[in-house]
């Protein structure tokens, strides 16, 4: 089994509203040496399928119902496999 | 002319559209469940707000791969009305029936209020019963509003006369250039957050959304 982590996030030109405000209270707790934070949400996929399709598999995925390009964007790493 | 109103799990407008539709403008309307794969008989379709699939994933994303979407999609090719409300607009977006997203209102709080509105174009089958420019106020109910495209598309829609509706006064969501309500580029697809079908009788306090499923009723059958 492989194991796949999908990271989707806003677009740098998206104003993702939640991270602005952590990045505010993170500055509020004393840590000003934080420029900012951004939000995301993650996909862990198990697949059964061989390395070598890892990449078509996840792009597949990612492309046609994970990420919508009009504002998020998206990066993955294989955990396992 | 008759019109189907889609039913996804987790819609909870349905009812209401269908009424302003039936009851208030007599019009010929029938419910239409998402697993259905056919809209033949069909001359225009209502996509209504709710929450579908429970917003998972996001707002719209997963009804969009229902065994309806495809006649939906048909439909709007065929220049035949396409309408959506609120959910109904996400998913339109979501299938690519309309550029652009509805993301998280920049607030990050659901909002429930009567908003003024501008009528940006009056020349569209679902607007011309209203004046140029008019302004009017439309119930929203929403917490993923905020409308967002590219820089480019936003000037495309402008270009085309695509922006049918734009918030008037406050911006309630962040929405890019106080997008409302927007069509496709042919102008039989109208998708927008504010909530029409709630507002077509004195008795619910505003009847400023009428006049949209009466022009819908009107022009409905004339090519788009």
């Amino acid at each position: 089994m492989i194991k796949v982590r999908v990271f989707v996030t806003y677009k740098q030109s998206v104003f993702d509203p939640q991270g602005d405000t952590i990045t505010k209270t993170v500055h509020a707790i004393g840590h000003s040496e934080v420029e900012s934070v951004q939000v995301g949400k993650f996909f862990d996929l198990s697949l059964k399928t061989t390395p070598d399709q890892v990449a078509t598999v996840i792009k597949d995925i990612a492309t046609n119902l994970l990420v919508n390009f009009n504002m998020e964007t998206y990066t993955y790493q294989v955990l396992e496999g | 002319m008759k019109i189907a109103v889609i039913v996804f799990p987790g819609s909870n407008c349905d009812v209401d559209i269908y009424e302003a539709l039936a009851t208030v403008c007599h019009a010929d309307v029938q419910y239409v469940s998402h697993r259905e794969r056919s809209l033949a008989g069909f001359d225009a379709v209502m996509l209504p707000g709710g929450f579908s699939y429970g917003d998972y994933l996001r707002a719209g994303a997963l009804a969009r791969f229902t065994n309806i979407m495809p006649a939906i999609i048909q439909m709007a090719n065929e220049g035949k009305p396409v309408f959506g409300t609120c959910n109904g607009f996400q998913i339109l977006t979501e299938a690519g029936l309309l550029p652009g997203a509805l993301k998280h209102n920049n607030s990050q709080q659901f909002i429930c209020k009567t908003v003024p509105l501008e009528v940006v174009n009056n020349q569209t089958l679902f607007t011309t019963k209203y004046q140029a420019r008019e302004r009017i106020a439309l119930p929203i109910a929403h917490a993923d509003g905020c409308y967002v495209a590219s820089k480019e598309t936003l000037n495309q829609l402008e270009q085309n006369h695509q922006v049918v509706f734009r918030y008037a006064a406050e911006n309630p969501n962040g929405s890019l250039r106080n997008i409302a309500g927007i069509t496709n580029r042919r102008g039989n697809v109208l998708g927008m957050m504010p909530h029409p079908e709630r507002a077509v009788e004195a008795l619910l306090g505003n009847t400023a959304g009428r006049r949209l499923f009466e022009s819908l009723l009107a022009n409905g059958t004339v090519k788009a």
